[in-house]
């Protein structure tokens, strides 16, 4: 089984679109949504559920307000600021680390389990999909991201699917490197941009960190050449594989507004196009069938 | 004042929201919290005048005093310590630093070792003071990061944080504390839907907020409505324009060379300042 992620350093690249094309263009596939705080990629893929699951990401304490002596001990050794003046533990601060239990002398502290997102496994129209929300506010997203992707690699061991696709979410942090960890290819999809040029190399370091092969595209490549020439001449230094060259088009946008990948809305835009190629490329690369 | 800049979805504008804004107001400062991916300071390349390395606590085990118990990581709710009949393993990347290991050890033996994670950086952009963070590449854990950052907030003028994307930890941690957030979004079903989850976190953290719609014109009036039902004011909308997306790819903020943004951003400070008040 080959496993491939998509990723980006900056947001808002164009991830999603190309992981929803590259479903379409792959017809049986296993995809899994890796951004578990801000998912999109159900949006054009439309999964229909089949299965879901708790998320407990970690554990939250408790005060018994029976038992707490006020003794300020816990407040004070709090590693995370979540214990407040009046001894009352802040949840989004909180991240479940005992250190109050311990330190606590009268044993007013518990530690709950908390249910801190959901799991989904699903059907569509290109096989199959595993997906999750974490829920607004919640940590470990990192150990979310490789639920989804255990899930997802058992379904297509099942289904006998030879290729999983996962869609990343943006940054260089925790549930990025949980998206990358062990996969055949990395895929950054950058923009001309500055800020695009900047985070691409840290996407890089970040694959090379992890030895993880890394492809390069460059989305929306017209909107600044001279940018996008710079991406091409980094690339080239860094023995770098650019494969795919997208050119800015709105059918993008058009497309999203229809819930549809723009394999689907628009197959003989130059988008479709280009997408098509750079997926050729990366099976032939990947000794895919 | 504390105003954060954060959306959900990536790419929507945040850190040109919080540069442009930051560049219109006098006396404010600017902190950049996406410690990932910081942009910030490519756009206003500010003159750097201090830097620190930041570092988070590992436990370091002390061989000869262990008896391999297991109490540590037992206590340890992130399995970041492993302790095998002859050797204790730790996983630096599964750690948190909250000392619980060091807390349990009933022998004395583990201490506090330290890993170095990121880099703070301060600078001037003009008058403008600028702090942001760099993470590590393979550091998991950006949070720590971000609060170090925000120890460096000078509590004596106005302060913009511009957050990471997401709904998750780093968002939290950016804007726990904040005055008011501005939520960038742009009209189209994803940042729609981005922008919802990101109004729950808000809403729960009680943090007031506000929309400014970035990339105007470019998909559909749904995050409009969704702001009017909600009763969630629109502080701005910035038209979506190949100048302004061409000045961005090229690192310059676009207030800068339409002078006529200066005075929107300059209104925008004062009806948030105007809502903090109440």
């Amino acid at each position: 089984m080959k496993q491939i992620t998509i990723l980006s350093g900056k947001g808002g690249t164009g991830k999603t679109t190309i992981a929803a094309a590259f479903a379409a263009l792959a017809k049986r596939v296993v995809v899994a949504d890796c951004d578990v705080d801000a998912p999109n990629l159900h949006m054009l893929l439309h999964p229909e559920v089949l299965e879901a699951k708790d998320f407990i990401g970690s554990r939250v304490a408790v005060i018994d307000e029976a038992k707490c002596i006020k003794c300020d001990a816990c407040r004070e050794r709090c590693p995370f600021d979540a214990i407040t003046h009046d001894i009352k533990v802040d949840p989004f601060s909180c991240e479940g680390c005992g250190v109050c239990k311990i330190v606590c002398p009268v044993s007013a502290v518990t530690l709950a389990e908390r249910v801190s997102g959901h799991i989904y496994v699903s059907r569509m129209k290109y096989g199959f999909m595993v997906h999750a929300l974490l829920n607004p506010g919640e940590a470990n997203s990192g150990r979310l991201v490789t639920m989804v992707r255990q899930h997802a690699k058992s379904l297509a061991e099942k289904e006998r699917i030879d290729l999983l696709i996962n869609d990343g979410p943006p940054g260089i942090g925790c549930p990025v490197i949980a998206s990358v960890a062990g996969v055949d290819a990395g895929l950054v999809v950058t923009e001309p941009t500055m800020s695009g040029i900047y985070d691409l190399e840290r996407a890089i370091q970040l694959l090379r960190h992890f030895n993880v092969r890394a492809f390069v595209c460059v989305n929306m490549y017209d909107i600044n050449e001279e940018n996008a020439d710079k991406i091409l001449r980094f690339c080239e230094e860094n023995g770098l594989e650019v494969v795919g060259r997208i050119p800015f088009n709105p059918v993008v946008t058009e497309a999203m507004l229809n819930g549809k990948t723009i394999i689907e809305h628009s197959p003989g835009s130059n988008v479709a196009r280009e997408i098509t190629a750079m997926w050729n490329r990366i099976r032939t690369e990947l000794s895919l069938r | 004042m504390i105003i954060a800049v954060a959306s959900g979805k990536g790419g929507t504008g945040k850190t040109s929201v919080a540069v442009n804004l930051a560049i219109s107001i006098k006396g404010v400062q600017l902190l950049d919290c996406d410690v990932e991916e910081p942009n910030v300071h490519i756009l206003l390349k500010p003159r750097i005048v201090r830097q620190e390395p930041v570092y988070r606590l590992v436990p370091s085990i002390n061989e000869e005093k262990c008896d391999h118990c297991g109490r540590c990581a037992t206590s340890c709710q992130y399995h970041a310590i492993l302790v095998a009949p002859k050797r204790v393993l730790v996983f630096p990347e599964l750690c948190r630093g909250c000392g619980a290991c060091i807390l349990t050890c009933p022998r004395g033996a583990i201490a506090e070792g330290r890993n170095k994670i990121g880099t703070v950086k301060e600078g001037y952009s003009g008058d403008l003071r600028v702090v942001f963070g760099e993470l590590e590449v393979g550091e998991p854990m950006a949070s720590p990061l971000i609060r170090e950052v925000k120890k460096r907030l000078d509590k004596s003028r106005d302060a913009i944080l511009d957050a990471p994307p997401g709904t998750s930890c780093p968002m939290i941690e950016t804007v726990k504390g904040s005055d008011f957030c501005i939520l960038v979004t742009e009209p189209t079903p994803f940042g729609l839907h981005d922008l919802k989850m990101a109004v729950k976190v808000l809403e729960e953290m009680k943090v007031p907020h506000g929309v400014v719609v970035n990339k105007a014109g470019m998909g559909d009036k749904r995050v409009y409505e969704y702001c009017h039902e909600k009763g969630i004011p629109i502080l701005l909308e910035i038209p979506y324009q190949r100048r302004i997306a061409e000045l961005y790819s090229r690192g310059i903020p676009f207030s800068l060379e339409i002078p006529e943004w200066t005075a929107k951003f300059q209104e925008l400070f004062k009806s948030v300042k105007e809502m903090v008040r109440g």
